[in-house]
């Protein structure tokens, strides 16, 4: 089956199997490996991708109900100047340690600033309710939003 | 490799669905972790699947007539972000998942897995929620305490898609939804509540309850909630007692690896006595 959708801003399509998963098609079609597996049952959060503008895992996601979307993943963020102050926050706040999270960290915060961009401390903690990260801890990854939130603003 | 439908209207998915007796995927939130097989294996599906996920007609909430009416496939995510929803669902769907999973699971395939851990079912057994099932040629309408039958075993039939979920608010002067799950996120509930009291003066012109989790359906009973209802507060305090003594009776959880059944029955008990002395004082 044929699917197009959107890719990082660029038009593209794939000849695949419609229930091959979204998460699979990115690493393996398109060497997007900035998109990660880990439990494949839509717990962690390292699958994390936007699709229409909404935060998605893509674990979760047949590519056939990608047909006609638009999908931005980390490699395609790290374009952007909110990319650069989130990733200076996250830097100044410690809240990488491994780094196999952040990905999927880094898109869950660009959805919920998208939506929100000054959010409290249960706002934070709600959205990134999704991803499990097993090294920091939690707290920095919650400071690196409230320093990207203030050093940001305007951006979001 | 089995189909994977597309349709662009409802009657299409609908023949589609009598056709090939299609599995329906809405959010695949669900089916998706059943399908599950390894990375870089396309996920299994026996049958042929219709996506229903983005038609148009299968999503949104209005109200008419004081009845709200919730099409099938409205994201969990669209339900919190719209003022006409009640609240007690929003407490129970925002109690759900995380915003990912919110993101694509839809209100109807809540309802379809049929889960006794489903976090809707509780709220929209307690407003009586009427289902629309229906086929390339027929609709019909069925109450959800009639369509749940057991854990994942509904009453739609292979050529159904279920459209609709109705409901009139009941009027209610007080409610609580309770979840209580191993940790805030990601977690399926051990066992869930909710109560809802009216009040005409110092009488219970009505009471709702209902437990999710504790048995092969929700457990809700009408003919309890009318032992107290047009009892006054100090009369339905006294029957206390013998009212949760009747509902122990309801209450037949099991044992599994998120709780136990004497845990999920105690707590379960304690909620309701709890929610009805706060409000009966
Ligand atoms: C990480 C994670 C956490 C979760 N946490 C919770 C939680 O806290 N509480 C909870 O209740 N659930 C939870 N779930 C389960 C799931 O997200 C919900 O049940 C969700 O509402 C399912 O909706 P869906 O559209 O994704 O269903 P799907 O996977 O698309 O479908 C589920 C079932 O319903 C059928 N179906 C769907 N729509 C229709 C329709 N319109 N007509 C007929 N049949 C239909 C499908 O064929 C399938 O059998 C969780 C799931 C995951 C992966
Ligand atoms: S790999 Fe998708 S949520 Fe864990
Ligand atoms: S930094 Fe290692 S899992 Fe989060």
């Amino acid at each position: 089956m044929e699917i197009t959708f959107k890719l990082n801003g660029k038009q593209v399509s794939v000849e695949t199997v419609p229930t091959m998963r979204l998460l699979d098609v990115l690493r393996e079609e398109f060497g997007l490996i900035g998109v990660k597996e880990a439990c494949g049952e839509g717990e962690c959060g390292a699958c994390a991708v936007i699709m229409d503008g909404r935060l998605v895992h893509s674990c979760l996601v047949p590519i056939a109900a990608a047909n006609g979307s638009e999908i931005l993943t980390i490699e395609g963020y790290r374009e952007t100047e909110r990319h650069k102050v989130l990733m200076e926050a996250f830097a100044e706040a410690g809240a990488v340690q491994c780094g196999f999270c952040t990905p999927g960290f880094v898109m869950a915060i660009e959805a919920l600033l998208r939506r929100n961009p000054h959010p409290d401390e249960n706002e934070i903690k709600e959205a990134i309710s999704g991803n499990i990260c097993r090294c920091t801890g939690y707290d920095m990854i919650i400071d690196a939003v409230k320093i990207a939130a203030k050093k940001g603003e305007g951006l979001w | 490799m089995v189909n994977f439908y597309i349709p662009e209207t409802l009657q299409q998915a609908l023949e589609i669905r009598g056709k090939e007796k299609a599995i329906v995927f809405a959010g695949g939130t669900d089916l998706m972790v059943r399908a599950r097989v390894w990375f870089g294996v396309p996920s299994r599906f026996d049958k042929p699947v219709v996506y229903i996920g983005k038609l148009k007609e299968l999503r949104g909430v209005s109200m008419e007539d004081g009845v709200v009416r919730i099409k099938a496939a409205t994201s969990l995510t669209d339900l919190l972000d719209d003022p006409i929803v009640p609240q007690p669902l929003k407490d129970a769907v925002s109690s759900m998942a995380a915003p990912a999973i919110r993101n694509m699971g839809t209100i109807g395939g809540n309802i379809c897995n049929a889960s006794p851990a489903g976090d809707t079912l509780p709220v929209l057994y307690t407003m009586d929620a009427v289902l629309t099932l229906q086929s390339a040629s027929a609709t019909r309408e069925v109450p959800i305490n009639e369509f749940i039958l057991g854990p994942g075993k509904t009453a739609i039939q292979d050529d159904e898609i279920l459209t609709e979920i109705s409901f009139k608010v009941p009027k209610f002067d007080v409610y609580t939804f309770r979840k209580v799950g191993t940790r805030k996120a990601n977690a399926l509930s051990k066992l869930s509540f909710m109560g809802m009291l009216a009040f005409d003066g110092d009488r219970v012109a009505d009471f709702r309850a209902a437990f999710g989790a504790v048995a092969p359906t929700v457990v809700r009973s009408r003919d309890l909630e009318l032992k107290i209802i047009g009892k006054s507060k100090d009369e339905a305090v006294s029957m206390l007692p013998e009212l949760l003594e009747d509902y122990s009776k309801l209450i037949r959880p099991i044992d599994d690896q998120r709780s136990t059944a004497f845990y999920r029955k105690n707590v379960s008990l304690r909620l309701l006595e709890h929610f009805l002395k706060k409000h009966l004082k």
